[in-house]
Order: C-alpha cells, then structure tokens, then sequence
C-alpha cells in the first residue's frame, strides 16, 4: 500500500512499483556508493547527513523506506527514530549501520527499526532487504537473531511482568534459531513444514516483542554484559 | 654570571656558601667582598633580628643560579660557627642595652620564622613541580599548599602548618598581655581568628579557580592520553594494512583479506570486551572462525548465544567446529560460511553452515575419512554426537552437540 504513495516530489513518469527509498548518513561518500548501487533496484529519493535534515527532509518526500545510519552526530538514528516513529507510521526505517555492536542493534530495534543490517552487505542483498522492510517484513541478519536469543535467553529467576508479552514462543524460538544458523525464510519454513508467511509472522512477532519487552529485563541484560 | 645582553640578576651562590648563599650570591651581585656582606648582616641583627628576617626574606625569594650542576661543595659549617656565635653576641647585648626584645622585635622573629618555613617548602619541592606551579596558579606559593604529593612534602607541610599556627597563637598571647589579662589573650585569639576567616573568604575565589584548573589540566592529560592511545593503534594497524591495500589494489582476495582481519581487530577494540580463548567458549570459537577467514580468504559469520567456561570437551568441540569451517572453506566454494553455537542448561551446540556445492553423505570417499575421525569421532569421544547434513547444489550443515552432564551445569551458570 506505501508503494502507491508516490507524490509531486519523485520523478514523474517512473514506474510505479519502483520503491521510493530515502539515505541518512553523516558520510556523503557512503551515501554516495550506496545510492549508486540501490540506484538499479529502487528509486533514491533524498538523502540527508544530520538528524534535522533527515527529519524534515524525511517529511517532506515521504518515503517507502528510510535507510538510517546508527552514529551520527547529534543523537544518530535513534534520534530520527524517536523524531518520526509517531508522526509518519507508514514510513519504514531499515538500520544501516557499521557497527553490529549488541546495544546499538537492540536499541535501533526497540526504538522501531524493522531491520538491521551492516554496511558490509552486498548490494543484492540490501536491495532484498528493502524489499522485504517494505513489504512488511522484519530483515533480521544471523547476528541480529543471536542478539535477541541471547536478550531473552530463559532466566528461570528472572521476573517476568507479562509472560505473554514478554516471553518468546518455542516455535519463535526455533525460528530465530534457524534465522541465526544463516537459514533463509524459505529454508526455514521447509525446515519446519510451515508456510512461508508463518515464518514471516513469527519474525513480526518476534520484532514487536522486543519492542514492547519491559525495558528492565533488556537493560538487565545490556548490564550483565557490562554493555552500559 | 650573566651575558652582556641581559641585566645582571641576582641569583644565590652555590658554591660559597655556609648557609644557603645569599650573603655570597648578593656579594658577588654587588662586586664586593663576602665578608663584608655577613658582617653587615650581623650588625643587623641588632637590629631587633632584622640581619636574620632579611637573610630569610633573601633565601625564601633568590633563585639559585641556574646551570651549575656541579656538586655544591660542602658547607663548612665550622666557618659558620663564628658568624653565629658573633649573632647571639650582638643580639645579647642588645638585650642587656636595651632590657627587652619589643613588640616590634617579636614580630620580625615571627616573620623571619615564616619567611624560613616558606623558604623550606619552597626550595624542598622539586624544580619542575616549582615550574608547573609557577604556570598553572596565579600565586606559585599556592601550589605547595594545595598540591597532593609525596610523603615528605606532605610531613613537612603539616609540621610547617603545625607550627606557623602555634607560632601564631603564641606571638598573639605574648604581643597582647603583657599584664596577664587572659581576657584581653583569649580576645586577641578570636580577633585573630576572625582576620583567618577574613582571609579565607577573600582567598576561596582563588582556590575555587585553582582547583579547577588542576581538575580541568588533569581531565585534559587523560583524553590526550586516549587519543596517543587510539593514534598508536590506528597508525600500527590500519596505516599499515591500508598501505598494504594500495600495494595489493590488484590482487582482489589479499585485499579482502586484509580488508577483513583490519575489520575484525578493530570491531574488538572498539566493542568487545576481551576474554582469553583459552577460557571461554565465545572466544575459542570467534578465535577459530578468524584464523579459518584469514587462511581461507572466506567469511564467517559467526553468532554465538551464551557462553561458558571450556574444559577438555568444550576444547574438543571448538576444535570439531574449527575442522567443520575448515572443510566448509576449502571444499563448498563459498565466499561466506555461517557458525552458530549456542549454550543451553543441558547441552552446547554448535553449527557450521554454508551454502556452496554440497555432496551425498552416503558416498564420502576415502579422502573424507580424515573428516569422519576429526569431526564425527573425536564428538564421539567426548560423549557429543556430530550429523553431517549435505545435499548437492544445496549447501551442507553439519550439527555438533555436546550434552553438559549435571555437575557440569554449575560452571554454565556463571556466564
């Protein structure tokens, strides 16, 4: 439904179906190869280098998906996050970050990112990824599933608010183990005789429970592992 | 003692003197003879101590001349004998002249007593502590006093402290009763007291400020330090490989390489805490997984969740794992390998993935035996078991895990 969202500000005549992708980086030459290599598969609509740029220049040309750098100065993604989350819904954001630290992951994803990957993706791969940001989808890399495994590895003493909001499935479990393993949605769904759009379920689930998690197991997770 | 283009200035002498100098530093300052300069310092001293304070006031304030490193020769202190035996002359016979010191000559003893403990810290600190005082407080003296340093300066401040306050009280109560009015004494002792407060509200701007430049100095030696620190690590490291990289532009998998090791080393310095690999599995394993994409020029994507100590068959484990990224390299023809492990209560277990060639387990030649034993049998061995999971054009996994037994289970807790 985003796609159709096409206003005065893209190029008239594309293709609709083309997505419409908007750039926040602080480095113009990263921007300037990543709007290169996503330039064959999307349509690249703006770009920004500072958090107020990107939050009114993100206003003004709406796009499908917003590809956020993590560290920038004055406050990094988390800030453009926190800036639009409320006021642009249908805006998707997709981290594009060169650090794969465990706090920088987790928080870009609570603060409401739909995926995170590193800067060391190839561009296919990222095109991929935007696609699937855009239609929906979670992007969850290996790495990024191990983190979550880890921030709700079951803790038999831990208090648990609400077990229902905060506790993982089995079957979410099983999912993110084989997302971790390097397995991709479809191998995954084989893998547990499940369609395809169960997995995809299972990950949205999985993402809107990390973002919702009471934020005093996840931080004390983040301090047993002496990561604040 | 000085050039033709500076004025002369007056310094001590190290080399003649019985005290400190200053009657040798003033006499040659002035081109006249030692002598003569004590003996003028001796008749001053009937002057209610004034030779003394002076000799004092001079210490305290004359540099030494600089640039004479040599050994000052020893004071020969049977010359000073005499010098001293005609001051307590003089001095008593101004006693016996005049029947008493004065109220005047008691304030120049207790001056001249200050001047000289001023004098001892002063000249007891060492020169290039003196010189960052001198830069940093807008009162060098200060220094002394609010500086944390050693055990020595800190007895010798304490006793200077000590006896100029007892020096203070003493010269209070001796200059203010002279009839035994312990009124008037005990009056003069909470005047005095209100003047030191006096003086501490005038001096605590002062001292406000200079402890802020010391805290403001030393925040400023500790970020420059960091910055050495990350300056040495990018100029050893990623100077080095980039160099490596321009010479190897062509050579598209040293440069990948390269590329990835700078990657992974400084990934670990910014983020990771650091962990011996002979300790935790995490480590053992990440350690495997580097040496196997530095060998190979392959990546491996490795992701672990929870982490334990290692014994001998989390060892075997790692080493299992580290044969199946091998084979993984060398045989499926990929460019990325994915190892996952995890660390559960009851077991550990760890995969290797990649999406290269694959082949049919079931007709494994006898080159793979190698494989079997490394993998297969050494899990066997350690009470794990190992699954090989491979089919061709899709890829092989292989599946190692390794049951923690129930004593076992304690050590997996403390993760």
């Amino acid at each position: 439904m985003a796609e159709q969202a096409t206003g005065p500000v893209g190029k008239a005549g594309d293709r609709p179906e083309r997505l419409r992708v908007f750039l926040v980086d602080d480095h113009a030459m990263f921007r300037a190869g990543v709007r290169a290599e996503l330039g064959v598969h999307v349509e690249v609509v703006g770009e920004a280098g500072t958090v107020t740029e990107a939050v009114s220049r993100i206003a003004a040309t709406l796009p499908d998906v917003v590809l956020l750098d993590v560290h920038m100065p004055d406050g990094g993604g988390r800030a453009v996050l926190d800036a639009m989350r409320r006021t642009h819904p249908q805006v998707r954001f997709l981290a594009l970050s060169v650090s794969d630290a465990a706090e920088d992951v987790i928080g870009l994803i609570r603060a409401g990112a739909r995926g995170y990957v590193t800067k060391t993706i190839s561009p296919d791969e990222l095109a991929a990824a935007v696609r699937r940001v855009a239609e929906g989808d979670a992007v969850f890399s290996p790495r990024l599933a191990g983190f979550v495994l880890d921030a709700f590895a079951a803790r038999p003493d831990a208090p648990v608010a609400d077990p229902e909001l905060d506790q993982l499935t089995n079957r979410e479990r099983e999912v993110l183990r084989l997302l971790a393993r390097g397995y991709a949605y479809k191998e995954i769904a084989k893998e547990l005789y499940i369609s395809i759009k169960t997995v995809e379920t299972h990950v949205s689930n999985v993402l809107r429970k990390l973002q919702m998690s009471n934020r005093y197991e996840l931080s004390r997770w983040a301090a047993d592992r002496r990561l604040v | 003692m000085s050039t033709a283009t500076q004025p002369p200035r007056l310094y001590r002498a190290p080399e003649h003197r019985m005290a400190a100098g200053v009657a040798a530093g003033i006499a040659e300052h002035l081109g006249i003879s030692v002598v003569r300069v004590r003996i003028a310092f001796m008749v001053l001293m009937g002057l209610s101590g004034l030779g003394l304070l002076l000799y004092a006031a001079f210490w305290a304030v004359v540099p030494l001349r600089p640039g004479d490193n040599a050994v000052p020769a020893r004071r020969d202190l049977a010359r000073l004998l005499p010098f001293v035996a005609i001051g307590l002359v003089v001095l008593m016979i101004q006693m016996a002249v005049f029947d008493s010191v004065g109220a005047a000559g008691t304030a120049g003893w207790l001056v001249a007593i200050i001047a000289v403990g001023a004098g001892v810290i002063w000249h007891q600190s060492a020169p290039e502590r003196r010189r960052r005082w001198g830069e940093s407080l807008p009162v060098p003296w200060l220094g002394a006093v609010v500086e944390e340093s050693d055990r020595r300066a800190f007895v010798l401040r304490f006793i200077g402290g000590g006896v100029l306050v007892a020096v203070g009280i003493i010269g209070v109560a001796a200059v203010y009763s002279p009839v035994q009015n312990f009124d008037a004494v005990v009056n003069g002792i909470i005047f005095a007291l209100v003047g030191l407060a006096g003086v501490g509200v005038v001096a605590a701007p002062v001292l406000w400020r200079t402890y802020n430049q010391l805290r403001s100095e030393r925040e400023g030696r500790i970020r420059e330090q960091e910055r050495a620190e990350l300056a040495a690590m990018v100029h050893d490291q990623v100077l080095h490989t980039l160099a490596l990289i321009q010479r190897n532009a062509a050579d598209v998998t040293t440069v990948q390489r390269l590329a990835r090791g700078q990657e992974r080393s400084l990934r670990n310095w910014l983020y990771r805490p650091t962990a011996s690999p002979n300790e935790r599995l995490a480590a053992a394993l990440e350690q495997a997984a580097a040496e196997v994409e530095d060998t190979f020029a392959i990546t491996v994507e490795a992701v672990v969740v929870g982490d334990r100590e290692t014994d001998e068959r989390v060892g075997a484990l790692v080493a299992a794992a580290r044969e199946a990224l091998v084979n993984a390299a060398r045989h499926a023809g990929v460019r990325t390998v994915s190892l996952y492990a995890e660390v559960e209560p009851e077991q550990v277990s760890v995969f290797v993935r990649d999406r290269g060639k694959g082949f049919d387990p079931d007709t494994v030649g006898d080159h793979r035996h190698g494989v079997r034993g490394s993998i297969i049998g050494r899990m066997k061995r350690h009470g794990g078991r190992a699954e090989i999971r491979s089919e061709p054009g899709e890829g092989t996994e292989v599946r190692l895990i390794l049951p923690i037994t129930g004593d076992q289970a304690t050590a997996e807790r403390d993760r």
